[in-house]
C-alpha cells in the first residue's frame, strides 16, 4: 500500500479554483472585521461571566489599579504625623515596636524619623496631604483616602502576591483575574484583563514576576496580559519580515480553511475555537497597534498626562489605561517600580512623585470629564506601608518595609468622594481606627463589581478557593456613596 | 442507541458525575463513596469534618462513630433522623447547610441522603485510603481491556474501532518520544505485514533516547523544576543535571522505587555514589529568596510547607497544604501531620535565605579522570614546595624582620604589626601567602608550579557543571507545630519526622520509636506496599499522558475532593500491576499502550461527544493538543533543524527583546544561543520561573513556582500570535520551505511532500488547491517586491541553502507557515 496516493488534481485545475477559494471569502470576512469602528469593538461582546444574574447591583464596571510596587511611605504621601516630627531622633517607645515583625531593621536600633516634606491642605475639606502631590491634591475631593491600610506581608515579593490573589502561595488567580472569571469581558478583541509596567529612571526598579498576574488555577485566558512599553506591545503582534496585513491575512485564511475542511473529518470542536482564535489574533494585530498609538491624542491630553507617545512612562501607562477603559476593558493594572526607599529617601521619593503625581490626578479628572469615573473604581496603593522609623544602614537615610500601617487611595466605581477613612496612631506605627486588610479591600471591590465575595468561590485543591480567604473579610461599606 | 438510554445505562451502572446529576433519579441501592461521600463533602465536612478547630456544633459527619454519638442520624429511620430534618428545614435558622454558607442541595441530593439513611446509613472508608485490589483477568486477555469493556458494559457504550496504522505510529510518537515519525518511518509501519508489528514498533521507540525526553515532562512539572529561584531577584542556580538525571532514569528504566530513593534520600542511601546525589537535587528544587529583610524564620516555614506539598503532589496525589494552618476540612490529614512530614527534611542543609551555593561538581567518568589528573599535580607541585619548606621558612623569617616594603597590602601589615606569638593561625597562613606569592626570591620555579597547578585544577573545576544537592547536616532544625502557620507564634510543640497517621505506619526503617525516622525512611514508605496512594497517582498520571484526561479526575488530588475514579478498578489494577513488576515504568507503558482501547480511533461519533464529551469511559481515544515542549519540536523537526542532542544545560530560545526588562538584582540581559543550542528540544529551554519563556507560556507550560500534576489545556489568539510570529517558527517555516523546494519540481510534488513530512499523509485535493492558490498569491508578491523577500529570508540565524530561488523559497515559507499553523499538526490524535 502506498501512504501517498497520486492526487486527482492537476495544476490547471487547483489553479482554477484560486478565485473563488474559501480562502478568499475567508480573508475578505477577516479584512473586513480588522477596521470595524472602535465603538462596535468595544460594544458588550456578550461573554457572560461565572456570576450571573449578578447578586448586587453593579456600581464599577472595571477597575484601574495603579501598583506603586517597592512600598511608598504613607509619612511622605498620604498621612501627616506632626507627633513623629516633634519625637525626631528619639528612640521609638518599645511599647510599640516590642515582638513586631521587622525586615532590614531586624536587631537594629529603633529611632523616630520625622516625615520628610510638609503637608498641605486641598480641597473643600483641606485634607493634608504631603506637599510632594500637589495635582492629586487639586482632585482630592475625588478621593477617598485611606489610612488605615494594613498587610499580612512584609517583604516585596509575597506581599504582591497578597495584593493581588490573596495568598502569599504562588499559583492563586489574580484578581483581574478572578473579576474577568466573575464578570466576563466586554472587550471583543483584546484581553480583558491588561497589565503595564514602567521603568523610570530611577535606581532600583523592583522586580515584578509575571505570577502576579497569573491566572492561578483559572483557565488561562482570564489571566493577564503585559503590553509592553517597548517592542511589540504584545508578543508576536508584529508579522515577520515585511508580510504585510493582506499576507498575513491570506496566510490565516489558509490555515483556517485548512482546518475546516480537516474538521468535516474528525468533527473535533477544538477546532472551531482554534479558528476562532486565529480570527480573533488577526484582529489584535490591528486593534492593540491602534489602542497603543498615542499620536491621535490631543497635545493638551498629553500635556495634561505629562507623556510623550512611546515613552512608556508611568504618564503614558495612565493615558493608556483610559483608553483600555473606552475599549471595555474589565481590570487594567499599572505598576510604577521604584518606591523602596530604604536609603536617600530625601533625594528619591519627590522624582518618584513627580513621575507619578500628574498622571495619576490626569487619569481621575479625564476619566471623571468622559463620564467614566462613575463607573470605574481606581485603586492607588503599594505592597505595603513604610516604618516611622529610620534606616541608616544602606548609605542616607530611608525607611524600612512595614505592614501596620500604610495609605491609599480609591476613586470613582460608586465610592465616596472627598472622604478620609481611618487612622493610624500618633506615630503612624500601626493603624489604630477603621483597621482595613487586603481582603477588606477585595471584598469591598468585588462589591462595587456587583460580586459578593463570600459566595465567590471556586473549588481547588479541596476547598471553595475565594480572593477574599478563607479568615473572613468585610466590605468597608463606610466608604461607599 | 437512543441518547436517553444511555443517559439510563450511565445512571444504574453508576456514573454518576457532576455533569448530569442535576437531572438524575435516585440510584436504588446508595453506595457512600459513590453517592453520599460527594455531598457531605462539598456541603458538611467544611464545619463538620475532620478540622477540629473549625468544627461547629461538635459535630463531625465523616466519622460514622462521631456522628451516631451526636445523634445526626438514626440508621435505617429517616424520619427520626435530625440530619433529615435540618436539610428540609424552611426555617433560615434551622437549615443546613446554613444560608451564609451559600451551598444548597437539591431535591436529589436530600433524597440520596435519606435513602442512605433508610438503608442504614453505612459509611465506606475513602476509595484511595484504601490498599488498590488487583481485578482477576482471564488468562490471555488484555487486563486494560478487559476492565474498560466491562465499565462500558456497565454503561451502554461500545469500543471505537482501531485507527488507522497512519494515526497509530503518528499517536505513538507523540505519546512516547514527541517527535514526529518521518514519512519514511510511517511507510515502514503502515507496509508491514507481520502480526506483531505494532508490538515491535512499541520495542523500538521505548529504546529510543527521546523517550526519556518525552516522559520527563511531566514529572518536572511535578517536582517544579527550574533554572531559576523563583521569590524577587529570582537569579540562576545550578539543577540542570537533575534534568538529564530524571531523562536517564526513565531512559534506563531505572525502577520507581529507585527512583523516589534516589531523589528523596540519594545522599542517605548505602551505596550513595554521585548519580543518587544528582537526582536528591529534587530536595532543593523549592522556591528561595534573596530579598533583603527576608527573614530566616519565615523562609524556613515557607521551605517546609513547599516540601509537604511536593510529596503531596508529586507522589501522594495528594493535598496537603492546607494543613499548613489548620486540620484539613476535607481529608484526614492534620495540620500535626504536615509539620511531622515537613520534619523529614529538617537534616537538609541549606541557606533559609540568601544565594544558592554553586552545589556538587557532576562529571563524566572521563571529566573525574581529568580532574584527578589535576588533582595529582597539585599534589606533586606541593611536596616539591615542601621540600624546599626550610630553605622558604629561613627567607620568611628574614623577610618578617626587615621593615616592611612601602607597598605591603594593610592586612599583611596590621599581621607584621604583632608579635609571632600573637598571630592567629590563619595570620601566619596570609603572611606565608603574601610572602610565597609576591615575595619570595628563593624556590621560584617550585612555587610557580605549585600555582599553575592550582590554578588548573580550580578552572578545570569551575568549568565542569554543578548541581545543587542533597547534604544532611546533625544540625537538625527543630520543627514545630505553627498555629495558624504563623512562622512568628513558637508556642506549638516540636514535632518528631512521621508518616501521616492516617496512613498505615511505615514497616521500614527505625523501630520502636528511638530512632528519629530520616528522609529513607519516608521514601521506602512512599514506595511500600503499605502506602495505597503513590502507585495510583503515579499511574492516573501516566493514563493522562495517553489519554489525555486521568482516570480520576484530579490528578494532583485523590482525597475527598477529588474524584472517585468512574472506573476505580482499571485504576487499582494498573497500580498493583505497577508494584507486582518492581515498579516498571516501561512495563507499565507498554501495558497501556499495547491495549486494544489505546488503538482505538479518536474521531468521535455526534452520540459519544453527545453523552461523553470529556471521553471518561474510554469508548474512543482522546484528541489533545500537543504540550508547549513539543509544538516547538514539531516544528523544529519538520525544519530538519531540531537537534537530537540529549541533555546538556539549559538553552535561550529567540524571545521578544526586553522581556526579561522586570528584573532585577541585577538587571539581566537575553542573549539567545547561537549555533545548534537554538534548535534544541523545548524541554531544554531556560525555564525562568517568574518570566518563562512567552512562547511556552502561551500553551499552558506551567512556571514551576508550584508542583503540577496537570497542564492546563488552553485554546488561546497568543498561540496564533507565537505559531506565525514567534521567530523560531518563522525560521522553521523558512528552513522547511527550503526542504519543500528541494522535495520535488513541481508545485503538486512540492505540497504532496510538504504534506507527507509535516502530516505524514497525502494532501486531499481541497487542500492540494488552498495550498496551491496560497503559494500563487504569495509568489506574486514576493515577485512585485523582491526587497521583502531578503526581510523574511533573514528571520533567524541559519543560512538559507545557497543557489535556491529566494523568490520560491518567500513564497514557499508561507505554505510550510500554514502547515505549521494547522490544527492538526499540533494535535495528539
Amino acid at each position: 500500500m502506498s501512504l501517498f496516493p497520486v492526487l486527482p488534481s492537476t495544476r490547471r485545475a487547483f489553479l482554477g479554483r484560486v478565485s473563488q477559494g474559501v480562502g478568499a471569502v475567508a480573508l475578505a470576512t477577516l479584512l473586513d472585521r480588522s477596521t470595524a469602528s472602535l465603538a462596535a469593538a468595544a460594544a458588550p461582546a456578550g461573554s457572560r461571566g461565572a456570576v450571573h444574574p449578578l447578586p448586587l447591583p453593579q456600581k464599577a464596571k472595571r477597575v484601574i489599579w495603579l501598583t506603586m510596587a517597592g512600598g511608598p511611605s504613607q509619612f511622605e504621601t498620604f498621612d501627616p504625623k506632626p507627633k513623629l516630627a516633634a519625637m525626631h531622633g528619639e528612640a521609638m517607645p518599645e511599647s510599640l515596636t516590642q515582638g513586631q515583625q521587622l525586615a532590614q531593621l531586624q536587631g537594629q536600633k529603633l529611632v523616630c524619623f520625622a516625615p520628610q516634606f510638609p503637608f498641605a491642605k486641598f480641597g473643600k475639606n483641606q485634607t493634608e496631604i504631603c506637599s510632594l502631590f500637589p495635582h492629586l491634591g487639586s482632585v482630592i475631593d475625588d478621593l477617598c483616602l485611606v489610612r488605615s491600610m494594613t498587610t499580612d506581608a512584609i517583604n516585596h515579593d509575597p506581599a504582591h502576591m497578597f495584593m493581588n490573589t490573596g495568598a502569599q502561595i504562588a499559583g492563586r488567580p489574580s484578581m483581574g483575574a478572578w473579576i474577568n472569571y466573575g464578570l466576563g469581558s466586554e472587550a471583543e478583541n483584546l484581553p480583558g484583563f491588561v497589565v503595564m509596567v514602567s521603568t523610570g529612571p530611577g535606581r532600583s526598579p523592583q522586580p515584578i514576576s509575571a505570577r502576579q498576574w497569573s491566572s492561578g488555577f483559572l483557565p488561562s485566558r482570564f489571566q493577564g496580559v503585559q503590553l509592553q512599553g517597548r517592542g511589540d506591545a504584545v508578543h508576536y503582534l508584529a508579522n515577520p519580515g515585511r508580510v504585510t496585513r493582506g499576507q498575513q491575512g491570506a496566510d490565516i485564511a489558509a490555515i483556517n480553511s485548512l482546518n475546516r475542511q480537516h474538521d468535516s473529518f474528525v468533527h473535533d470542536p477544538e477546532i472551531a475555537t482554534r479558528i476562532a482564535q486565529y480570527e480573533l489574533a488577526f484582529q489584535m494585530q490591528a486593534s492593540v497597534p491602534e489602542l497603543t498609538d498615542l499620536r491621535g491624542e490631543n497635545a493638551a491630553t498629553l500635556a495634561r498626562y505629562g507623556c510623550t507617545p512611546g515613552d512608556g512612562s508611568f504618564a503614558s501607562n495612565c493615558l493608556l489605561a483610559r483608553r483600555l477603559a473606552e475599549r471595555g476593558v474589565r481590570f487594567i493594572q499599572l505598576y510604577h517600580r521604584d518606591w523602596d526607599h530604604h536609603s536617600q529617601l530625601r533625594e528619591e521619593l519627590p522624582l518618584r512623585a513627580l513621575e507619578t503625581d500628574r498622571a495619576a490626578a490626569a487619569l481621575i479628572s479625564d476619566l471623571k470629564e468622559r463620564g467614566m469615573l462613575d463607573d470605574t473604581l481606581v485603586v492607588w496603593t503599594g505592597e505595603f506601608g513604610r516604618t516611622p522609623m529610620s534606616q541608616g544602614n544602606k548609605g542616607t537615610v530611608g525607611r524600612d518595609h512595614h505592614n501596620k500601617a500604610m495609605s491609599m487611595w480609591l476613586a470613582g466605581g460608586g465610592v465616596q468622594r472627598g472622604l478620609v477613612y481611618g487612622a493610624t496612631d500618633d506615630l503612624g506605627y500601626a493603624a489604630v481606627d477603621k483597621v482595613c486588610t487586603v481582603h477588606d479591600l477585595h471584598a469591598t471591590m468585588l462589591h462595587q463589581l456587583g460580586i459578593r465575595h463570600d459566595a465567590f468561590s471556586v473549588k481547588f485543591q479541596g476547598l471553595d478557593a475565594k480572593l477574599t480567604g478563607v479568615e473572613g473579610a468585610r466590605v468597608l461599606a463606610d466608604i461607599l456613596a | 442507541m437512543s441518547a436517553v438510554r444511555l443517559l439510563c445505562a450511565l445512571l444504574f451502572g453508576g456514573a454518576v458525575t457532576a455533569v448530569w446529576s442535576a437531572e438524575l433519579p435516585v440510584p436504588a441501592q446508595i453506595e457512600f463513596n459513590r453517592d453520599v461521600r460527594p455531598i457531605l463533602a462539598d456541603n458538611c465536612f467544611s464545619c463538620h469534618g475532620p478540622d477540629a478547630a473549625h468544627r461547629k456544633g461538635k459535630l463531625r459527619l465523616d466519622v460514622r462513630a462521631d456522628a451516631l454519638a451526636r445523634e445526626a442520624f438514626v440508621p435505617g429511620k429517616p424520619a427520626d433522623s435530625e440530619l433529615v430534618a435540618r436539610v428540609r428545614s424552611p426555617d433560615p435558622e434551622e437549615v443546613m447547610p446554613p444560608p451564609d454558607a451559600h451551598k444548597t442541595l437539591t431535591a436529589r441530593e436530600k433524597l440520596i441522603l435519606e435513602r442512605w439513611i433508610a438503608q442504614g446509613g453505612n459509611y465506606q472508608r475513602h476509595w484511595a485510603y484504601e490498599p488498590p485490589v488487583k481485578a482477576t483477568i482471564p488468562a490471555g486477555a488484555h487486563a486494560v481491556d478487559v476492565l474498560v469493556a466491562r465499565r462500558l458494559a456497565q454503561v451502554g457504550l461500545t469500543p471505537a474501532p482501531s485507527a488507522g496504522r497512519r494515526t497509530l505510529i503518528r499517536r505513538l510518537h507523540a505519546d512516547l518520544l514527541g517527535v514526529p515519525p518521518t514519512p519514511a518511518e510511517v511507510t515502514a509501519f503502515v507496509d508491514d505485514p507481520a502480526p506483531d508489528s505494532y508490538e515491535r514498533l512499541v520495542e523500538r521507540l521505548l529504546e529510543r533516547p527521546q523517550y526519556g525526553e518525552r516522559m520527563a515532562i511531566g514529572w518536572l512539572d511535578g517536582v517544579r523544576f527550574a533554572d531559576t529561584i523563583g521569590y524577587h531577584s529570582d537569579n540562576p542556580r545550578n539543577v540542570w543535571p537533575y534534568r538529564d538525571w530524571v531523562i536517564a532514569s526513565f531512559n534506563d528504566n531505572k525502577r520507581f522505587d529507585r527512583f523516589t530513593l534516589e531523589q528523596i534520600a540519594g545522599d542517605l542511601l548505602p551505596d550513595v555514589s554521585q548519580e543518587p546525589r544528582v537526582g536528591s537535587a529534587f530536595n532543593r528544587l523549592l522556591l528561595s529568596t534573596e530579598e533583603g529583610g527576608a527573614q530566616p524564620k519565615d523562609y524556613e516555614a515557607r521551605m517546609l510547607a513547599d516540601r509537604v506539598r511536593a510529596i503531596g503532589t508529586a507522589w501522594l496525589g495528594q493535598t496537603t497544604g492546607c494543613a499548613q494552618c489548620h486540620d484539613h476540612k476535607f481529608d484526614p490529614i492534620t495540620t500535626r501531620d504536615f509539620y511531622a512530614l515537613g520534619a523529614f527534611f529538617a537534616d537538609v542543609k541549606e541557606a533559609a535565605i540568601g544565594r544558592r551555593e554553586d552545589g556538587m561538581v557532576v562529571a563524566t567518568p572521563e571529566q573525574a579522570a581529568r580532574r584527578a589528573e589535576l588533582h595529582a599535580a597539585v599534589v606533586a607541585a606541593r611536596s616539591a614546595v615542601t621540600a624546599r619548606a626550610d630553605v622558604l621558612a629561613a627567607a620568611q623569617a628574614q623577610w618578617e624582620a626587615a621593615p616592611p616594603a612601602p607597598n605591603t597590602p594593610r592586612p599583611v601589615l596590621t599581621v607584621l604589626q604583632k608579635t609571632a606569638a600573637a598571630r592567629t593561625a590563619r595570620e601566619r597562613q596570609t603572611l606565608q601567602a603574601h610572602f610565597r606569592t609576591h615575595v619570595s626570591t628563593v624556590a621560584r620555579t617550585e612555587l610557580a608550579a605549585l600555582a599553575t597547578a592550582e590554578e588548573q585544577e580550580k578552572a578545570y573545576t569551575e568549568s565542569l557543571p554543578h548541581c545543587l544537592v542533597t547534604e544532611a547536616t546533625p544540625a537538625r532544625r527543630a520543627v514545630r507545630v505553627l498555629p495558624r502557620g504563623n512562622w512568628m507564634d513558637e508556642s506549638g510543640e516540636i514535632v518528631a519526622p512521621a508518616i501521616p497517621a492516617f496512613l498505615a505506619p511505615p514497616s521500614t526503617g527505625a523501630s520502636a520509636g528511638d530512632a528519629t525516622l530520616t528522609r529513607l525512611d519516608l521514601a521506602r514508605w512512599l514506595v511500600s506496599r503499605e502506602n495505597p496512594l503513590t502507585a495510583r497517582a503515579f499511574a492516573n498520571r501516566l493514563w493522562a499522558q495517553f489519554f489525555g484526561l486521568p482516570l480520576s479526575r484530579v490528578p494532583g488530588d485523590l482525597g475527598a475532593q477529588g474524584e472517585p475514579p468512574p472506573n476505580g478498578p482499571l485504576l487499582d489494577w494498573l497500580a498493583c500491576e505497577f508494584m507486582d513488576h518492581g515498579w516498571d515504568v516501561k512495563h507499565l507503558v507498554r501495558t497501556i499502550v499495547t491495549s486494544a482501547t489505546y488503538r482505538q480511533t479518536s474521531v468521535a461519533t455526534a452520540e459519544q461527544l453527545a453523552v461523553d464529551p470529556a471521553n471518561r469511559e474510554h469508548a474512543r481515544q482522546g484528541r489533545f493538543r500537543l504540550e508547549a515542549e513539543l509544538v516547538r519540536d514539531y516544528a523544529l523537526a519538520a525544519a530538519s533543524l531540531l537537534s537530537p542532542r540529549v541533555g546538556g544545560p539549559s538553552v535561550k530560545p529567540y524571545q521578544p527583546d526586553h522581556y526579561w526588562e522586570m528584573l532585577n538584582f541585577p538587571p539581566r540581559d537575553y542573549v539567545p544561543d547561537g549555533g545548534e543550542a537554538q534548535y534544541r528540544r523545548g524541554l531544554y529551554v531556560w525555564w525562568q520561573r517568574s518570566f518563562l519563556h512567552p512562547s511556552l507560556l502561551a500553551f499552558d507550560a506551567p512556571s514551576r513556582e508550584e508542583c503540577a500534576a496537570e497542564r492546563v489545556r488552553s485554546n488561546l489568539p497568543q498561540q496564533a500570535l507565537v505559531l506565525l510570529n514567534d521567530p523560531t517558527y518563522v525560521e522553521a517555516a523558512r528552513a522547511f520551505a527550503a526542504r519543500i523546494v528541494a522535495g520535488g519540481r513541481t508545485p503538486e510534488e512540492r505540497i504532496t511532500w510538504a504534506w507527507s513530512v509535516a502530516l505524514q499523509r497525502a494532501p486531499r485535493a481541497e487542500e492540494m488547491s488552498t495550498a496551491a492558490a496560497l503559494w500563487a498569491e504569495q509568489l506574486a508578491v514576493y515577485r512585485a517586491d523582491p526587497g521583502a523577500v531578503e526581510v523574511l529570508l533573514a528571520t533567524g540565524a541559519s543560512a538559507a541553502p545557497a543557489g535556491a530561488d529566494r523568490v520560491e523559497l518567500a513564497a514557499w515559507t508561507h505554505v510550510a507557515r500554514v502547515l505549521l499553523n494547522l490544527h492538526e499538526f499540533i494535535t495528539r490524535e
